[in-house]
């Protein structure tokens, strides 16, 4: 067994309980939906072996180094860290629709790793400017707060949805928290996805900065992340002004979490620095 | 008068908590130009791209240095003063929150919706010795008052941290202040250095300027290692800074960890080689077989053995090229004779006999030559940063604060019941108030309990 196989099987996992969440909810089976979170679990267990195996196999390859620095191991990262949000929100507010929301992300960004014939699970050795406990920090904190803020654009996507249905019964819909809930929910989520996502650019730019001298150089990518945090900013404004909360937030969510898969996957087709999140 | 009135206006648009949502996504979405169109290219890039019409736009509002334009920095004043204003407008009332805890109001909090009761057998007398120790554990603050029906406690925590959302718009002046002293007081600049030399002048980016800085940085060696993959591994600098012909410091550098010296950040950057400039070559005799072998310069003129005349080696291609084929690294040098004409003389590395072709009565070739690596500093001075990095820290606790400390007030309410006492629990919070609901039941549980207990 080697990492690879054991993050191959995490996504077979996830996407197992991505399905058991979404046929829970649509054919109102709470087994299904128990069976779902035991999946999520298991599912969590193999992600966290296989990001450790990872780790010591880059140990016996002579370069070792934290399994956080390319593309593949972000998006490992990054599957792991939704999955975590989810279960502790699923935990705490005792809701499984949440999973038909969040868990096919979670199957996605590991499904993109695993699959997509541009990305490469190859155990690479640091190059010089990746050498840094800076990078690290910057890796993790972005990628909490990244996950958080998928969590919230589920979260988001649902209260659309439900909003638009308070009339009337609907079959699918019925069984969603209330409006009031998921938008308290995804104010949750934000907050703390925009205190991470803060975290990430400080430790970015702390970084940066010993690495070339400059906290900040304008860079796509930096821009794409100041990009990102002025929208969850006029966000978390756009809350204390009258009329708009509910619907107008969510469609903020939404935007701001586009813009955080353009500062994660499409500032590569613009010219710039962080050559790292390159295939 | 009227000097008032428009200071009341601009007082109040600038206190509008819409405009600080415009500012930030006007921000947002004007950021993306920068990203589109590349930033400080050559002029001629951009016309030759976008032609004279689009240019002639683009230009005037100086899209092609977005960032340090007249409009962009605007928006970020205008953001910077919408800070100030609402900070200042606001904090006189949170203060008053903040600074007074004697505002609690019995009524207040017999008016909210939840509410927990219960009813124990025990009198209010004896109650508030067992309740006024837990809620001031719980709470830090606690105080106990007379109320017509009965006597009540009131505990309170966390007023101060609504101060934390103070500290995170404080913390983006700081940051924008410390930028704004970096770009006025600061630079960034570059400079090659091969090994062994030394300079005092730096290039400044993106401006065609020389800087001369208070000391000489000298290379005294430069490093390159491998993975076995043959990716770069390491690059090392060994420097030493001189300050009035005396070395002051050494320390090699490499990416990600510069040197400082007073206020003069100085970077690993890039590294390259300098065209070779010795070389040992051969000198073959066809006939009787001897060889000559000569270390030499490049760009030197010097004597070819057995007195064939004058040799130079004048040129270096990393990737030569004859009859249209890549030869690879290649020399080539200029033979005089004696008599006759000059002729050119192509070396390639890779070929030794290469030389043979010509028919002479030599061969020449090169065997080995040496070169020198140089390295590419980044060298940067910034005073803000240190202003820039106080705002960092300032942020993420005030972040943290606000998003996840709460102003939290509750009433014990115990009223006569006869013998027995009612005891009703509320709460409220500046905050998370379902989470603050969840606590009031909490404490109304363990208030029975203790009734019970005690
Ligand atoms: C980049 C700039 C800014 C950042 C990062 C920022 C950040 C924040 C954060 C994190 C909160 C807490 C939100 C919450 O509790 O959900 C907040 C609240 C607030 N912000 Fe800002 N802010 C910025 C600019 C401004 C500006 C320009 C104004 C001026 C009007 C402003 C006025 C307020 C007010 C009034 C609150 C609510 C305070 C309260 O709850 O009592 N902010 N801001």
């Amino acid at each position: 067994m080697n990492s690879s196989l054991m993050l191959s099987l995490t996504t077979f996992v996830y996407g197992l309980a991505a399905f058991l969440y979404i046929v829970s909810w649509v054919f109102k089976k709470q087994a299904v939906g128990v069976l779902a979170t035991g999946t999520s679990v298991a599912g969590i267990a193999a992600n966290t072996a296989g990001i450790i195996m990872r780790w010591v196999e880059s140990y016996e390859l002579g370069i070792g180094h934290a399994p956080l620095s390319n593309l593949y191991e972000s998006l490992v990262f990054f599957s792991w860290t939704i999955v975590i949000i989810y279960l502790v929100v699923e935990r705490k507010y005792n809701d499984r629709i949440i999973g038909a929301f969040s868990m096919p992300l979670a199957f996605l960004a590991i499904a993109y790793a695993s699959l997509s014939p541009n990305i490469s699970d190859r155990i690479q050795p640091l190059i010089p400017a990746l050498k840094s406990n800076w990078l690290i920090a910057h890796v993790i904190t972005c990628f909490i707060g990244y996950a958080a803020l998928a969590v919230a654009f589920g979260i988001s996507i649902m209260y659309l949805f439900k909003e638009a249905r308070t009339s009337g019964k609907s079959f699918l819909l019925d069984r969603f928290p209330a409006p009031a809930v998921l938008d308290e929910l995804n104010h949750q989520m934000i907050m703390f996805g925009f205190l991470f996502l803060s975290i990430g650019i400080i430790t970015g730019a702390v970084w940066a900065n010993s690495a070339w001298g400059r906290y900040w150089g304008w860079d796509p990518k930096e821009i794409w992340s100041l990009i990102t945090w002025f929208i969850y900013a006029a966000l978390l404004h756009a809350r204390l002004t009258r009329g708009w909360h509910g619907r107008r937030v969510a469609y903020l969510s939404i935007i701001g979490f586009m813009a955080v898969i353009f500062t994660y996957f499409g500032v590569n087709l613009l010219p710039g620095l962080h050559s790292y999140g390159q295939v | 008068m009227a000097l008032l009135y428009y200071f009341n206006r601009s007082w109040k648009f600038f206190s509008s908590i819409k405009l600080t949502v415009v500012l930030l996504l006007s921000l947002a979405v004007t950021s993306i130009i920068g990203t589109v169109i590349p930033q400080n290219k050559n002029y001629i890039i951009y016309f030759r791209e976008y032609g004279e019409f689009l240019y002639g736009i683009f230009n005037l509002f100086d899209i092609f240095d977005m960032y340090h334009s007249w409009w962009f920095q605007l928006l970020l004043l205008l953001l910077a003063i919408n800070i100030v204003v609402c900070s200042i407008d606001r904090f006189p009332a949170t203060w008053k929150i903040v600074a007074k805890k004697s505002m609690f109001d019995v009524s207040r909090f017999r008016r909210l919706s939840s509410k927990e009761e219960v009813t124990v057998n025990r009198s209010p007398a004896q109650l508030i010795e067992i309740y006024k120790p837990f809620i001031a554990k719980v709470f830090g603050y606690c105080r106990v008052e007379q109320t017509d029906e009965g006597v009540c406690v009131f505990g309170e925590k966390g007023g101060w941290s609504r101060l934390g959302v103070y500290t995170v718009h404080l913390s983006v002046v700081f940051l924008l202040f410390g930028g704004l002293i970096g770009s006025i007081f600061g630079f960034e600049g570059f400079v090659n250095i091969p090994e062994g030399e030394k300079t005092e002048y730096i290039r400044i980016k993106n401006a065609e300027k020389r800087y001369r800085l208070d000391f000489e940085i000298r290379c005294d060696d430069f490093n390159v290692s491998f993975y076995d993959s043959g990716s770069p591994s390491e690059y090392r600098s060994t420097l030493t800074l001189i300050e009035q012909g005396k070395p002051v410091l050494k320390k090699d550098i490499i990416v990600n960890d510069p040197l400082r010296y007073k206020g003069i950040n100085i970077f690993q950057s890039s590294y390259g080689m300098l065209p070779p400039e010795d070389v040992a070559l051969t000198f073959k005799n066809r006939e009787t077989g001897m060889e000559y072998n000569k270390n030499v310069t490049v760009g030197r003129e010097f004597d070819a053995p057995e007195n064939i005349g004058k040799f130079i080696i004048n040129d270096y291609r990393k990737s030569g090229k004859f009859m249209g084929h890549d030869i690879g690294e290649t020399f080539t040098g200029i033979l005089t004779r004696n008599t006759g004409s000059p002729v050119e003389i192509i070396l390639p590395l890779r070929f030794p006999s290469f030389d043979r072709m010509r028919n002479a009565d030599f061969v020449v070739s090169i065997t080995d030559y040496k070169s020198r690596y140089y390295t590419g500093l980044q060298i940067t001075k910034d005073p803000g940063v240190l202003v820039v990095y106080t705002g960092f820290v300032i942020m993420i606790a005030g972040c943290f604060i606000t998003f996840f400390l709460s102003h939290q007030r509750v009433c014990i309410d115990i009223i006569a019941n006869g013998p027995a006492s009612r005891v009703v629990v509320s709460g409220i919070s500046n905050k998370n108030r379902l989470g603050m609901q969840q606590k009031v039941k909490q404490i109304s549980k363990n208030l029975a309990r203790l009734a019970l207990t005690a």
